[in-house]
C-alpha cells in the first residue's frame, strides 16, 4: 500500500469542505494532481494545494491507497465522503461527516469527530479514538435509509441520534450515550458499554440495542422476555432481554412477528 | 369621513385571521380603530401609524453612531458584502410577504449563501419529522367545522396564538358541531398549569421532555398493549392514559396541535415523529389529524416558496450553485452562528438578536450584520446598516401563508411613510445590482475569489 502525507499549511478562515480527500479520488494521481483537486469553503472553491502540502506517493487504486492527514483539522468537513477502500487516517479532531455514505475502506480519528459520522454508511470500517457529536451512522434528512453496513466504533462518548432509522450494519460506543439509539431502525446493532439517558429502540421494527451500563429512562413499548448469554465484542455476558416498539408496526418472518431487542447487562 | 376596511387580515401569529375590521382617518394615513384583533394584533396596526418611524436606511460610522444614507447606498452596501462574502447567511421571513420570500431565493441563488428562517429556532423539527413519517393534516375551516377533539400538546394558544381557540378550534359553531364548545372535548398536555390548561376537560401535567415515552404510551394503549404500560409514565398514571386514550380512539374528527413544547426539547423532530405515529395509529379506527401551532403569521410562507423553488423549506445553504443542500444541525442558523461558519448576516422581518441564544448573537456580531426591518428592533440596534421597510400586512399587500398551509392575500390599509420601499423592492434591488456586479444572472462566478484571508466585509462599509 502507498502513502500520502498531507500536512495542513493554511488554516481556513470558514470550514473547509474536503469531500475530495478519498482514496478513490487520490489514486493514480500524481502529487500535483492531487493538490489540484477541489475543495469548497462557502462560495468560494479551492484547490486542496491551497491548504496542504502533500508528499509520498498514490497508490494505482483505493484499495492500494492510503491517506495520512497531518495537523489541526478540525475545521475541516467530509473526510473519506464516499469511499470504496484504502485507508484515511487522521492525526486531530474532524469535523461534520466522517466517513457519510463511505462504502469500504477505514477511517482512523485520533481525536474527536463531530456530528453525522458515518451516515448512511453501507460498508468499511471507522475507528474515532476520541467523542463523537450526534447522528452517529443515522440516516440523511427524510430519508428512511440509515446505516446498511460496516463498522463504526467510537472510544469516547456520543450524543443523540446513534443509528437512527438503521438498517444494518454495526455501531460500539465504548463511553456514555445520550438520546434516541435505533430510533425508527429496521435493523444493525448498537452496542453502548455506558450509560444511555433513554429512548432506545423508540419506533423500532427490527434490530439490536446492547447497553451495559445504566439505561435511566427505558420506554414503556418495550417488554422483558428473559435472560440471554450472548457474545458481544468477543466476550460473552448475561443480558435481560426486552423485545418492542410494541407500539411500533409489525413484520413478519415465517409466520412469526419479529420485533426489535434490547440486552440489558445483568 | 373615515373609512372603514372590512376583511383585513391580521400581521400577527399564525392564526392569521382575516376577518379585522380598520377605520382609517380621512386622509388615509392614519389607523383610528381595529375590530375584532386580539390585543397583540391591536397594536401592530395601531403602532404603524405613530410617529418616529425611521424612514431612510442608517449607516453605522466608525464612532459608533448611525449616519443616514439613501436606498440606493445601502442596496450597493449590500450587494458589495454579499458578493465579498465567503458564507452570507439570510434568515427570518416570519413577519414578511411570500414575494419578498421568493425575491430572497433570487438574492441568494444570485450571491450564493445561506438562506433560513425562523423554522430554524421554532418549528423547524416538525418540518424534519414531516420528512421521516409524512403530514396527515387539515385546514383550520375542517377543524372549526367536524372537530370534536382537540388536543393541545406543548402549546398554550391563550397568550400565543389568542384567537386560535375561539375563531378554529373549540368555541365556533361549525357545521357538524354546532353545539361549540359543549359538545367537544379539550385536552391539554403541558408540564405547566397554563391558562388553556385552566379551561381543558383533562390535563396530563408531564414531567418536563418526556414527552416521547407518553407519546410511546399511547401507541401502546391505542394498539391493545394496555396491560405492558407501565403503572406511571412521564408522571401520568396509567389509568390516566387510558382513559383518554379511549376518548382518542372515540373521536369523531380529532386534532392534535403541537407546539414548541415538543420541538424545543430533547429529542425535537422525534418528539413530532412519534406524534404523528400516533395519528396514523389512530386513524385506523377513527378520523385524527395532527397541526403544527405555527408562530408568526406568515412563518409557514417561507417553507412552502423555497419548497417549490429549491426543494428544501428551510436551511438551505445555496453556496453551491449547482444544487441546493440542506441539513438542519450544519446547516441551520443557529450552529452556523455558534461555529462561526458565516461571514454576513441579513436580518429581515424577525428579531434575530432578541430570539437567538445571546452567545449566536456575539459570534454573529463579529461580522457585517445588516438588518432591514420597519422598526428599530434589538437587530436594528446592534446593526451596522438598518434598512427600513414597509410593514408588511399593514402598509404592504402580499400572500401569507396561515398555519395550515393555506395561502390568503393580506391588503394593505394605510401607505408607507413617504420614499420607504417593501422588504421585495429592496430584495429585488439587490438582486438586480447583484447580476449588474457579477455580469452574471448565474451568480457570481467561481473565478471571483475573495481573497484568502481577508475581511472583506469590513471594507464593504467604506
Amino acid at each position: 500500500m502507498e502513502t500520502v502525507t498531507m500536512t495542513l499549511v493554511q488554516q481556513p478562515e470558514l470550514y473547509l469542505e474536503c469531500y475530495s480527500v478519498t482514496p478513490d479520488l487520490f489514486a493514480g494521481k500524481s502529487l500535483a494532481e492531487i493538490a489540484e483537486l477541489p475543495a469548497h469553503e462557502g462560495k468560494i472553491l479551492w484547490k486542496l494545494g491551497d491548504f496542504f502540502k502533500f508528499e509520498g506517493k498514490s497508490g494505482a487504486t483505493a484499495a492500494e491507497t492510503k491517506i495520512v492527514v497531518n495537523g489541526n483539522v478540525k475545521r475541516m468537513k467530509r473526510f473519506g465522503q464516499q469511499m470504496t477502500g484504502g485507508e484515511i487516517v487522521i492525526n486531530s479532531d474532524a469535523d461534520m461527516y466522517v466517513g457519510g455514505w463511505m462504502r469500504g475502506g477505514k477511517i482512523t480519528v485520533k481525536g474527536n469527530a463531530d456530528s453525522f459520522l458515518g451516515i448512511a454508511m453501507e460498508g468499511g470500517e471507522i475507528l474515532i479514538e476520541g467523542d463523537a457529536q450526534n447522528h452517529v451512522g443515522s440516516a440523511y434528512r427524510g430519508d428512511w435509509r440509515g446505516m446498511s453496513g460496516g463498522l463504526i466504533r467510537v472510544k469516547g462518548k456520543a450524543g443523540n441520534d446513534i443509528g437512527t432509522a438503521m438498517t444494518g450494519g454495526t455501531i460500539i460506543i465504548e463511553g456514555n450515550a445520550f438520546i434516541h439509539v435505533l430510533t425508527h431502525a429496521e435493523g444493525g446493532t448498537v452496542i453502548i458499554k455506558g450509560d444511555v439517558e433513554g429512548r432506545v429502540g423508540g419506533q423500532m421494527v427490527k434490530g439490536d440495542a446492547y447497553i451495559f451500563g445504566n439505561l435511566l429512562y427505558p420506554l414503556p413499548g418495550f417488554k422483558k422476555i428473559g435472560t440471554v448469554e450472548k457474545e458481544v465484542d468477543g466476550t460473552t455476558y448475561t443480558f435481560d432481554q426486552y423485545i418492542g416498539d410494541l407500539g411500533e408496526r409489525k413484520t413478519k418472518k415465517k409466520g412469526e412477528i419479529i420485533y426489535g431487542n434490547i440486552y440489558m447487562k445483568i | 369621513m373615515p373609512r372603514i376596511l372590512e376583511s383585513i387580515g391580521c400581521p400577527f401569529c399564525g392564526c392569521s385571521c382575516d376577518d379585522i375590521r380598520v377605520t382609517v382617518s380621512d386622509d388615509g394615513n392614519t389607523i383610528l380603530e381595529v375590530e375584532n384583533a386580539c390585543s397583540i394584533g391591536s397594536e401592530i396596526f395601531l403602532n404603524a401609524s405613530r410617529t418616529n418611524r425611521i424612514t431612510r436606511p442608517r449607516l453605522r460610522q466608525p464612532d459608533g453612531t448611525m449616519r443616514e444614507i439613501t436606498y440606493e447606498e445601502a442596496i450597493d452596501i449590500t450587494a458589495r458584502a454579499i458578493i465579498r462574502a465567503k458564507k452570507p447567511l439570510m434568515f427570518g421571513f416570519g413577519s414578511t410577504t411570500s414575494e419578498s420570500q421568493a425575491a430572497a431565493a433570487r438574492v441568494m441563488e444570485l450571491g450564493g449563501g445561506v438562506l433560513d428562517n425562523c423554522a430554524s429556532i421554532c418549528h423547524g423539527p416538525s418540518l424534519m419529522a414531516v420528512f421521516d413519517n409524512g403530514y396527515p393534516t387539515c385546514t383550520l375551516g375542517e377543524v372549526k367545522n367536524r372537530a370534536d377533539v382537540i388536543v393541545y400538546w406543548g402549546a398554550n394558544p391563550i397568550h400565543a396564538h389568542p384567537r386560535h381557540m375561539s375563531r378554529y378550534a373549540i368555541y365556533p359553531l361549525g357545521f357538524f358541531t354546532e353545539n361549540g364548545h359543549l359538545r367537544r372535548t379539550v385536552i391539554v398536555i403541558d408540564p405547566r398549569k397554563t391558562d388553556t390548561a385552566n379551561i381543558a376537560d383533562y390535563h396530563l401535567q408531564i414531567k418536563p421532555g418526556r414527552d416521547y415515552e407518553l407519546f410511546n404510551a399511547f401507541r401502546m394503549a391505542v394498539q391493545g398493549f394496555e396491560d405492558e404500560i407501565f403503572e406511571t409514565v412521564s408522571g401520568i398514571p396509567r389509568q390516566m392514559i387510558l382513559e383518554v386514550s379511549t376518548i382518542l380512539k372515540q373521536a369523531k374528527f380529532g386534532v392534535i396541535f403541537f407546539g414548541m413544547g415538543l420541538t424545543h426539547t430533547d429529542g425535537r423532530n422525534h418528539n413530532v415523529d412519534i406524534a404523528i405515529s400516533l395519528v396514523r395509529d389512530l386513524n385506523s379506527s377513527s378520523k385524527w389529524s395532527i397541526m403544527a401551532m405555527r408562530g408568526h403569521y406568515n412563518v409557514a410562507g417561507p417553507n412552502i416558496v423555497w419548497s417549490w423553488t429549491f426543494g428544501f423549506p428551510y436551511c438551505l445553504d445555496l453556496t453551491r450553485k449547482t444544487h441546493a443542500h440542506m441539513n438542519p444541525g450544519e446547516t441551520s442558523s443557529v450552529d452556523l452562528a455558534m461555529r462561526d461558519e458565516v461571514d454576513l448576516f441579513i436580518n429581515i422581518g424577525t428579531d434575530a438578536a432578541a430570539h437567538f441564544p445571546i452567545e449566536a448573537v456575539r459570534h454573529l456580531k463579529k461580522n457585517f450584520w445588516i438588518c432591514i426591518d420597519p422598526h428599530v428592533s434589538m437587530a436594528a440596534e446592534i446593526a451596522d446598516l438598518h434598512i427600513p421597510v414597509g410593514i408588511a400586512g399593514v402598509e404592504v399587500p402580499g400572500i401569507v401563508y396561515r398555519m395550515d398551509n393555506v395561502p390568503i392575500q393580506f391588503r394593505s390599509v394605510i401607505s408607507p411613510p413617504d420614499g420607504v420601499l417593501s422588504d421585495e423592492e429592496v430584495l429585488l434591488r439587490i438582486a438586480d445590482r447583484l447580476e449588474e456586479r457579477t455580469g452574471s444572472r448565474y451568480g457570481i462566478p467561481d473565478s471571483e475569489k475573495a481573497g484568502q484571508n481577508t475581511n472583506g466585509y469590513r471594507s464593504a462599509t467604506g
